[in-house]
């Protein structure tokens, strides 16, 4: 990237042209682009001292800490190769999270990449902009509030003998239905999934309010006029032009899906029996319920090895060419 | 023929607008339940959770806020400011040397400050307590801080980086030729015209601080410095809880990021948009 931008800036630089004033000239100083200025690195220090510091020193020791068996009583480490990572894959319940957090992230796609997106189109495709506006801001608040409160009233929601859901059901004669959403094993997981889907959908509309405003009218127009119905107008061309944003939303949606943290704790706490553990609550559960440091560090290079590689995935993804129009 | 079209659009017209006000109904009922249902003695609440409350219990909002609900506030207003100021500082600073000053190794410095954003916080939490607990920043409220800023920064330079690159060259020139030194070109040039991309970070970085639970819930649960969410899930998980009353607290946690997010809706949207987008 240097060379470029050095010829950029030699173009731009206005000396020859300019009248200095005297001071400057005497004081000898350099325009600001004319050298590489180590010094300049002092605006960068802040920023990577924290970062060194806070973020990828205790990740490097995240992965040190994988090899080592940890006694809690006396506080030694001993080295122990990779019978964390042995014991990690014959443990059930990590197999049973990471199957909730594949749950997590395909439901989440459903909703919150297809549904968001068809519904973001329906909310641009109506006539009057204030509507829009209303539709778009009310789907939002959700996001504002934070996941814990969000998950408090759920479980709140979700209670099996006064909670909101009972009571509705049995309100509208569907009693038999009544469940303890949350303390049973077949629906606990899903229980979560519904509130975060809920508290999550009008974030990604708004994305994709944003990226289908920036598709010209004229094209939209013109299939218009050609006959095409607002279902084929959304196929054949509002479609293919979010194409990208779509992409990278599935992306981020799944990504976060396998990070998934507060609201199982709120709600949940990974039970019953783990029917809804998901990998951050088993490394919580691991490094603070049993206190074994080892296999907790181990599950975090798990969770460190898929975000990579999703985020990998979002990188190649983001470097191709965009749609030009 | 045509009658019959326009029975169709009709009826998809309809269909349009239920299925947007169901939804609408969807998301908002619950949270002015939650409303309503703060104001209801704990009988009202288990007896007629749909209904209204005889007499509004507004002495709900004063039992949560004396029951802690003060001092979660105060906490979570503290580390909010603080955490998002510092946060704003070292990342405007490290996105000014990235993009306006010729530094050597710019594109690895971009790319290790960049890296940030893909890291899960969970993935450094084993050796975050371990570190914090020798350095004493163990539930303390500076642990927060320091946590709170260090993983805001990727984010914050990736949205500060891509507006700064934009801003036209001749600035930095023509200040030069005043005889402005490059740190003030910074603070009299640069930030000012910078400071729509610094209101969009501040929204989303106030967002984030206010509401985020798994740093506060691991390095302060059961201290004096806990945060809004650790202690209204604490007040909830208590015995005999008053329900109506940790409602009220959720309000009062919920509330002002509701505004927040209706007065810089516009910021807001700019921010999300950029951080997906590019």
């Amino acid at each position: 990237m240097q060379a470029p931008e050095a010829t950029r800036e030699r173009e731009a630089r206005p000396l020859g042209r300019v009248d200095v004033p005297a001071s400057v000239r005497a004081s000898r100083r350099r325009p600001p682009s004319s050298r590489t200025s180590v010094s300049g690195l002092l605006w960068l220090v802040p920023a990577l001292a924290i970062l060194a510091l806070f973020v990828y020193w205790p990740l490097l020791q995240n992965t040190a800490f994988s090899f080592l068996k940890w006694n809690i009583y006396s506080g030694q480490q001993t080295f122990v190769g990779l019978d964390n990572y042995v014991a990690l894959a014959q443990d059930p319940v990590f197999w049973k999270a990471l199957g909730n957090n594949a749950w997590y992230a395909g439901i989440s796609v459903v909703f919150q990449v297809f549904g968001a997106l068809i519904l973001a189109a329906i909310v641009e495709g109506l006539r009057s902009e204030r509507w829009r506006k209303v539709f778009r801001s009310i789907y939002f608040i959700p996001s504002a509030i934070s996941l814990t409160v969000a998950g408090l009233l759920f479980y709140f929601i979700y209670q099996p003998r006064t909670g909101l859901l009972n009571v509705f059901l049995d309100q509208i004669g569907l009693g038999r239905f009544d469940q303890a959403w949350l303390g049973h094993g077949g629906t606990a997981l899903f229980a979560v999934i519904a509130m975060s889907q809920w508290q999550g959908f009008g974030y990604s509309v708004l994305l994709f309010s944003v990226a289908l405003q920036r598709i010209p009218q004229e094209l939209l127009e013109a299939a218009q006029l050609d006959g095409l119905g607002p279902v084929r107008r959304f196929f054949t061309i509002s479609l293919p032009l979010v194409r990208e944003m779509t992409g990278l939303m599935m992306i981020l949606t799944v990504s976060g899906a396998f990070q998934v943290f507060n609201e199982v704790m709120v709600m949940t706490g990974g039970g019953p029996d783990n029917a809804s553990q998901v990998l951050t609550t088993w490394l919580y559960h691991a490094g603070f319920g049993t206190n074994d440091f080892g296999s907790a560090a181990t599950i975090g290079v798990a969770i460190f090895l898929i975000t990579l590689l999703l985020a990998a995935a979002q990188l190649g993804y983001s470097r191709r060419r965009r749609v030009e129009w | 023929m045509v009658t019959l079209m326009r029975l169709g659009r009709g009826i998809r017209t309809t269909a349009v607008w239920a299925l947007l006000l169901g939804l609408a109904v969807l998301v908002l009922y619950p949270l002015l339940w939650l409303g309503i249902s703060a104001l209801k003695t704990n009988s009202e609440l288990f007896g007629d959770p749909f209904g209204f409350p005889a007499t509004p219990l507004w002495q709900n909002f004063v039992t949560a806020w004396k029951q802690g609900v003060g001092d979660f506030v105060a906490t979570s207003v503290s580390l909010t400011v603080l955490a998002t100021l510092i946060t704003e500082a070292i990342s405007l600073w490290a996105a000014y040397g990235l993009t306006r000053v010729r530094i050597p190794l710019n594109r690895t410095f971009t790319v290790v400050i960049l890296a940030g954003l893909m890291l899960a916080p969970t993935v450094a939490l084993i050796p975050l307590v371990k570190m914090f607990q020798s350095l004493g920043l163990y539930n303390t409220f500076w642990g927060l801080l320091i946590l709170y800023t260090a993983f805001r920064i990727p984010f914050t330079v990736f949205l500060m980086r891509a507006y700064m690159m934009d801003l036209p060259r001749e600035v930095d020139e023509a200040a030069w030729v005043d005889g402005a030194s490059r740190a003030a070109t910074f603070w009299r040039i640069i930030l000012p015209m910078s400071l729509p991309i610094v209101a969009t970070t501040m929204v989303l970085n106030v967002l984030q601080n206010w509401n985020e639970y798994l740093f506060a819930m691991i390095f302060t649960s059961g201290t004096g410095v806990e945060t809004l969410p650790v202690g209204l899930a604490g007040m909830m998980s208590r015995n005999g809880t008053q329900y109506p009353v940790v409602f009220a607290g959720m309000v009062m946690a919920a509330l002002p990021m509701v505004i927040l997010f209706f007065f810089c809706q516009r910021y807001l949207i700019r921010g999300l948009a950029g951080g997906v987008g590019k």
